[in-house]
């Protein structure tokens, strides 16, 4: 082949001299990268061929042109040097490397294949868990085929380890994995400020009682809910208004007034400091000298009660509270036939000497009370214009809460006694009352008002009397006093003006059990012995103290002159023997019949001015002091001497059980079987 | 005029009583017979000491409750009545 210098043919182009002969002439080259489009339309192609040549290419001639040149494809990298030296330092001299690396590195790319048993490998497995160990089971499996042993074992190892997750396995051949980044937007910080909520301070301790306090609310409010689920129906509407009230009150009330109970308890305490004295002598005085004297007892005074509108007015009746013992009531009033005035009603407590704890105005003056022994706020009063009322301390009225008037049968005289009984079959409070008209009274507090029933009417003589026209009058005795006794419920005392005491049951209306002819003057008192069954005391103007048997009724068991008018007598709750009584002299005559059956253990002036007559005398039911009230509208409190307070001593065992009433009425038994054996 | 107020009066010209203080439930004293600063410097003090002894009491035995509490010094005595809502102070020199 002719030698054809390597150079570059711009299309079109041809060599050499003929370029005629170019165009006709398929040229098939195998060396050449043209490619045969000659066999395609030929004069197309080879139309615009022209061979040019450049200036500056060398002139060869023809032999030239021929000669041949042989060239040599190595593997030698034309970059690299042919001859390094390297400095031996064994020999001391530079020498040639013989061989120099013909390696040329044209591109390096970093593969990140590893092996399965390498450490890395292990640790990404360990990390990727099931799904490498899924691969690799696959991988095994297809390792099988080929017959690896050792793969087996791994096989085995890799079935073994517990997968919890299941990857869906993923194909080895036909694999492919996408993903795409979704747009991330940006973040925005956004943020408001409230107001802070309102903060208070709270602080509170957790005491027993606190907690107890709050149980306590909690079941108050249960049960009022239990009661207001009951009462729905009926006292909503009640409720309402009531609801209404309290609202409108609790606003309009004074302050002050809710501190009632505290401004009590402090006025009592300010008196006790005052009082300091009588109070410790009330609790623990005992009089020395009584052991001295045998026979003779003293009474040491204590707190004087007075108020100054009363200061006028007499003491006509006390009444000890039967439960709360240190409380007593005493009515003012005139014995004065022509000094009638008003009355007062005045409740006291021992607590507080100085003021009265209930003040009640009477138009009439008041002649006698007696105090409910259940009910103790109910007081039911005997009035000089002979009316008879009922007061309730409960209730905040001025004025009784019952009144019997002209039209439902009130006295037409002074009421002197009135007492409680017991309650009627229908559970009505019942009251008798005693007065100078001459009529036993027995009154029912019915709903609001009064009914009365005349009980017995005492009259003087059996036979009707002859009066001024020719009329048959029943003349009738005027009574002052009366006295239940305790035990039989029908049997009752009247002391009459006549100085007789008449023996009169409830059964019978119309005539007497009995009649003694007691005194000379008008009985003043008649009183039952709160121990014995069959005796009670009697006193009068006349002077004289009597105690009788009823069953001996035609005499005095025993009869004590005082001096004086007595204007009552009163037994001892404490001793079937003790009695005392108070004179117009001012005296107080203190009597143990166990002791002395003549003579009084104690005389004693226990108001300053001797003129004044003492009215009422009234022993407490529980402590050992007596209550005397004069007609000046003083209450002095006194209190017994041991010598006269004397009470059969009790066996070891006995002491708490209280006073035995056997041996009571033993003792005075044995003192009137003395006094009656001269009378048989 | 009401009861009560007529109960403060006594007490105030009894023998020996030197003034007289209501105190409500938060120490602040309503009602005094004595000169300002003597008032809320009592009511403060015997406000807490009542508090504590009332605290003590029902601590010991959650059903009962302080009636009164007396407080004698060399001078004169200190008498407080606790009630719900307020409390009744009295200074009194029980040896006149």
């Amino acid at each position: 082949m002719a030698p054809k210098a390597k150079s570059v043919k711009p299309p079109g182009s041809t060599i050499g001299a003929k370029p005629s002969k170019m165009k006709g002439r398929p040229k098939i080259r195998d060396d050449d990268d043209m490619t045969e489009i000659g066999d395609l339309g030929d004069d197309s192609y080879v139309h615009g061929k022209t061979l040019v040549k450049p200036d500056d290419q060398l002139d060869l001639t023809e032999v030239e042109l021929k000669e041949e040149f042989t060239r040599i494809l190595t593997a030698n990298n034309p970059h690299a040097p042919q001859n390094i030296v390297r400095f031996n330092f064994k020999e001391r001299t530079y020498k040639q490397t013989s061989s120099v690396e013909q390696i040329a590195i044209h591109f390096a790319l970093d593969g990140n294949m590893l092996h399965k048993d390498s450490d890395e490998a292990r640790r990404q497995r360990a990390k990727a868990g099931m799904g490498e160990s899924k691969s690799e089971a696959a991988l095994s499996e297809a390792g099988e085929e080929e017959g690896g042993e050792g793969e087996d074992g791994e096989k085995e190892e890799v079935v073994e380890a517990p997968p919890p997750k299941k990857e869906s396995l993923r194909n080895q051949f036909n694999f492919s994995e996408r993903a795409s980044q979704t747009f991330n937007n940006p973040y925005r910080e956004r943020g408001t400020a409230t107001e802070p909520p309102p903060r208070a301070n709270f602080s509170s301790t957790a005491n027993q009682w606190e907690i107890y306090d709050a149980y306590y609310e909690d079941l108050q409010k249960q049960e009022k809910a239990k009661d207001k689920t009951k009462q729905i129906p009926t006292y909503r509407k009640e409720d309402d208004k009531t609801k209404k009230k309290l609202v409108a009150m609790e606003t309009a009330s004074d302050d002050i007034s809710r501190v009632t109970r505290a401004a009590k308890i402090v006025e009592r305490m300010v008196n006790q400091n005052t009082f300091d004295d009588i109070a410790q002598d009330f609790s623990y005085f005992e009089d020395a000298s009584d052991e001295f004297r045998d026979q003779e007892g003293t009474l040491l005074p204590l707190w004087k009660f007075s108020f100054d509108k009363a200061k006028r007015l007499a003491v006509t009746s006390i009444c000890w509270n039967p439960k709360y013992v240190d409380m007593f009531v005493v009515g003012h009033g005139s014995y004065d036939f022509t000094k009638q005035g008003r009355g007062m009603l005045l409740f006291y407590t021992l607590k507080n000497p100085s003021h009265p704890e209930y003040i009640y105005s009477t138009e009439s003056g008041v002649m006698c009370l007696d105090i409910h022994p259940i009910y103790q706020y109910l007081v039911c009063v005997g009035f000089y214009d002979g009316s008879v009322g009922v007061f309730n301390t409960q209730e905040k009225r001025p004025g009784p809460v019952y009144k019997s008037t002209a039209k439902s049968g009130k006295h037409t005289d002074p009421v002197w006694q009135v007492k409680w009984q017991k309650d009627d079959l229908d559970n009505n409070l019942n009251l008798y009352s005693v007065s100078s008209d001459g009529r036993v009274v027995s009154w029912t507090l019915v709903k609001d008002e009064l009914i009365y029933a005349d009980v017995i009417k005492l009259t003087v003589d059996d036979l009707p009397t002859e009066g001024p026209d020719g009329t048959q009058l029943q003349l009738l005795g005027c009574g002052t006093s009366f006295d239940f006794h305790k035990k039989i419920d029908y049997l009752f005392l009247v002391g009459t003006e006549e100085g007789k005491i008449h023996k009169c049951s409830k059964a019978y209306s119309s005539q007497f059990l009995d009649t003694i002819d007691a005194h000379h003057m008008a009985v003043d008192a008649v009183r039952w012995n709160p121990f014995h069954p069959d005796i009670f005391i009697s006193c009068s103007a006349d002077w004289t103290v009597k105690i009788w048997d009823h069953n001996y009724g035609n005499q005095a068991m025993f009869t004590f002159d005082l001096n004086s008018a007595v204007g009552d007598v009163a037994w001892a709750p404490f001793s079937s023997t003790v009695f005392a009584a108070v004179t117009a002299d001012g005296k107080v005559h203190v009597f143990d019949l166990n002791i002395n059956k003549y003579e009084a253990l104690c005389e004693q002036s226990v108001v300053q001015k001797k003129k004044t007559k003492l009215t009422h005398i009234e022993f407490n039911p529980r402590h050992m002091i007596i209550c005397v009230g004069d007609e000046r509208g003083y209450v002095t409190s006194l209190k017994l001497s041991p010598n006269l307070r004397k009470v059969p001593k009790k066996k070891k065992g006995e002491e708490n059980v209280g006073i035995d009433h056997e041996i009571e009425i033993a003792k005075l038994d044995k003192i009137l079987s003395l006094v009656r054996e001269p009378d048989n | 005029m009401s009861e009560v107020e007529e109960t403060i009066k006594r007490i105030q010209s009894h023998k020996g009583v030197l003034g007289i203080i209501v105190v409500n439930s938060e120490g602040i004293p309503i009602l005094t017979s004595l000169d300002n600063s003597t008032t809320v410097q009592y009511a403060g003090l015997i406000h807490q000491l009542t508090m504590k002894a009332r605290s003590t009491v029902r601590d010991i035995d959650p059903q009962n409750d302080l009636t009164f509490l007396r407080l004698r010094s060399k001078k004169h005595e200190i008498m407080v009545a606790p009630d719900k809502e307020y409390l009744l102070i009295v200074i009194q020199n029980p040896s006149e």
